[in-house]
C-alpha cells in the first residue's frame, strides 16, 4: 500500500490511476492516523513552495512525516514540488523546506545561459542516470520524462544525485538520500518510463 | 535538451470523436478514450481534445470527457472548447486535464489569461489563436475563424504571453486543410518574439512538413488531426524520420 499524502495541493487522481494500472494499491489521505501507519509515502505537489510548506509545517503533519522518513525510514517519493519540498530552501518562497536532502531549489535564469531556453521547462526531456539504485531498475537505454517546472534542484553532495537533466544548465532531476527519493518530472505523465519508475517504487 | 512534440488533436462532439476516424484494431474508433490510448502507445507526446459540442450543459460534457481520459492516459493532455471562466477551467483541471486551451474567450476577455495563470500557473494555460493573412497583415479570427477581429497576430500573442499564457497554439487559417505545410515564416517570427513554447497547427500533409516546421518554423510542437486519424502518417514512422533528420524527438 502506497500512501499518497493529500495536503490540498493539486489533483492526485493521475498518480493514483497510474499505480492502479501497474497493480499497486494506493490510498489518498490527509488523515494523520493513516499517514502514521503508512508503509510507503508519496508526496505529490503542484503549486507554490510556501503554500505547501505552510500547510505541512503549520500542522502535526510535519512531525508525522519527519518520523516516518527519518526515524522509521520507510520509502518516500516526492514528485515535482513534492521533491522541492525535500530540500533546505527554495528561491520561490521564504519558508524552510523539509531539509531531508541537502539541496537547494533555485530559479531558472534564462538570461544567464548561453543557449535560449524557455521557462517553465515544459515537455519531454532526457534524464541521465547518475547512480544505479532500485528505483532505476530496468530503465531504458534512453529515458525521457515529462517535466513542468520553473525552479530546479541542485544537491550539495554528489552522493545525493540520482538523475540529471540539461535545460540551460545541468540540474538534478531526481535525488536520493537513503530511503528518500525525489523526482522533478511527472512519472504519472511519462508513459512507459514513468510506469517503470512507479513499478520500482512500489516493489521497494 | 527538450524534445520536439507531436500532438494529435481530437475533435469531439457529444462525447464522440468526429472527422470520420478510421482505425483498424480499435473496438470503437468513435470513443475518444480508446483513440487517446492508442495515440499514447504509438508515441504521441501529448494530446489536445477539442470539444465542439454546442449545448447549454457544455461544462458537464467537457468535465466528463476529461475525467474519462485522465483515468486511462499516461501522457499529458489539453482540453479545449467552451472554457470561458475560472470555474470552467477549475472543473476541467480538477477532472485530470493537464492544461486548458482558451481561444475566443481570451480575446473577448484578455484578463481571463491573468486570472487563469494566477490561479493555476501559466504551465496549464494554452492560448489558441486562429489567424489569417490579409494584405500582408495577420489578423486574429474568432469562433473557429468565422469572425475577423482587428487584432494583429503578433501583438496579440505578445500580450497573451505578458498576461501569463504558458503556450501559444497558433493555427494558420491560410494553411489549415491545405496539406501544403505549416505557416513556417510566421511561426519563426513568433518564436523569435516570444519566450513561451509555440505549437504549430494547420497545414500538415506529410512528414517533411513537420520536419520543416521544427527546423524552419522553430516550432516547439506540431499539432495535426486528419493525417494521424487517417493513418496518412503513423507516429512511430514519423518519429524515426524526424530523428534521422536531426530533430530531437522522444522515441517510444
Amino acid at each position: 500500500m502506497i500512501t499518497i499524502v493529500d495536503y490540498g495541493m493539486g489533483n492526485l487522481g493521475s498518480i493514483h490511476n497510474m499505480f492502479k494500472k501497474i497493480g499497486a494499491e494506493t490510498e489518498i489521505t490527509s488523515d494523520l492516523d493513516k499517514i502514521s501507519k503508512a508503509k510507503k509515502i508519496l508526496l505529490p505537489g503542484v503549486g507554490a513552495f510556501d503554500a505547501a510548506m505552510k500547510i505541512i509545517a503549520g500542522s502535526e503533519l510535519i512531525h508525522v512525516l519527519n518520523d516516518k522518513a527519518l526515524k522509521e525510514k520507510i520509502p518516500v517519493l516526492g514528485i515535482c514540488l513534492g521533491m522541492q519540498l525535500l530540500t533546505n530552501h527554495s528561491d520561490e518562497g521564504e519558508l524552510k523546506g523539509l531539509g531531508w536532502i541537502d539541496a537547494e531549489t533555485l530559479k531558472f535564469k534564462p538570461e544567464n545561459y548561453t543557449e535560449k531556453i524557455r521557462v517553465p521547462h515544459m515537455g519531454w526531456n532526457l534524464v541521465k542516470i547518475e547512480k544505479e539504485t532500485l528505483l532505476t531498475k530496468n530503465f531504458f537505454p534512453e529515458n525521457r520524462f515529462y517535466f513542468v517546472h520553473s525552479y530546479y534542484v541542485k544537491c550539495k553532495h554528489e552522493k545525493n544525485k540520482l538523475m540529471t537533466t540539461h535545460h540551460g544548465l545541468d540540474f538534478d532531476s531526481a535525488i536520493i538520500n537513503d530511503n528518500i527519493f525525489g523526482a522533478q518530472f511527472h512519472p504519472e505523465k511519462s508513459h512507459k518510463f514513468g510506469m517503470q519508475l512507479f513499478k520500482n517504487f512500489s516493489s521497494l | 535538451m527538450l524534445s520536439k512534440r507531436i500532438i494529435p488533436c481530437l475533435d469531439i462532439k457529444d462525447g464522440r470523436t468526429v472527422k470520420g476516424v478510421n482505425f483498424v484494431g480499435l473496438r470503437d474508433a468513435g470513443d475518444p478514450v480508446e483513440l487517446a490510448k492508442l495515440y499514447a502507445e504509438e508515441g504521441a507526446d501529448e494530446l489536445v481534445l477539442l470539444d465542439i459540442t454546442a449545448t447549454h450543459e457544455k461544462r458537464k460534457t467537457v468535465v466528463e470527457l476529461a475525467t474519462k481520459v485522465a483515468e486511462q492516459l499516461n501522457i499529458p493532455f489539453t482540453i479545449g472548447g467552451g472554457i470561458s471562466s475560472v470555474d470552467d477551467a477549475h472543473a476541467v483541471l480538477n477532472a485530470g486535464a493537464d492544461k486548458i486551451s482558451i481561444n475566443s474567450a481570451a480575446v473577448k476577455n484578455p484578463d481571463l489569461i491573468n486570472q487563469l495563470s494566477d490561479k493555476f500557473g501559466s504551465q496549464c494555460v494554452v492560448v489558441a489563436v486562429d489567424a489569417k493573412q490579409i494584405d500582408g497583415t495577420w489578423f486574429v479570427h474568432l469562433n473557429g475563424g468565422r469572425i475577423k477581429t482587428d487584432l494583429e497576430l503578433f501583438s496579440w500573442v505578445l500580450e497573451a504571453e505578458k498576461r501569463g499564457a504558458g503556450e501559444i497554439l497558433f493555427t494558420s487559417m491560410d494553411h489549415d486543410g491545405t496539406k501544403a505545410g505549416f505557416a513556417d515564416e510566421a511561426l519563426a517570427k513568433m518564436s523569435s518574439l516570444l519566450n513561451i513554447p509555440i505549437i504549430a497547427s494547420g497545414g500538415a500533409g506529410n512528414m517533411e512538413h513537420i520536419r520543416n516546421t521544427f527546423i524552419n518554423g522553430k516550432s516547439d510542437a506540431a499539432l495535426a488531426a486528419s493525417i494521424f486519424h487517417f493513418k496518412e502518417i503513423a507516429i512511430p514512422e514519423l518519429k524515426k524520420y524526424l530523428k534521422e533528420q536531426g530533430v530531437n524527438v522522444r522515441i517510444v
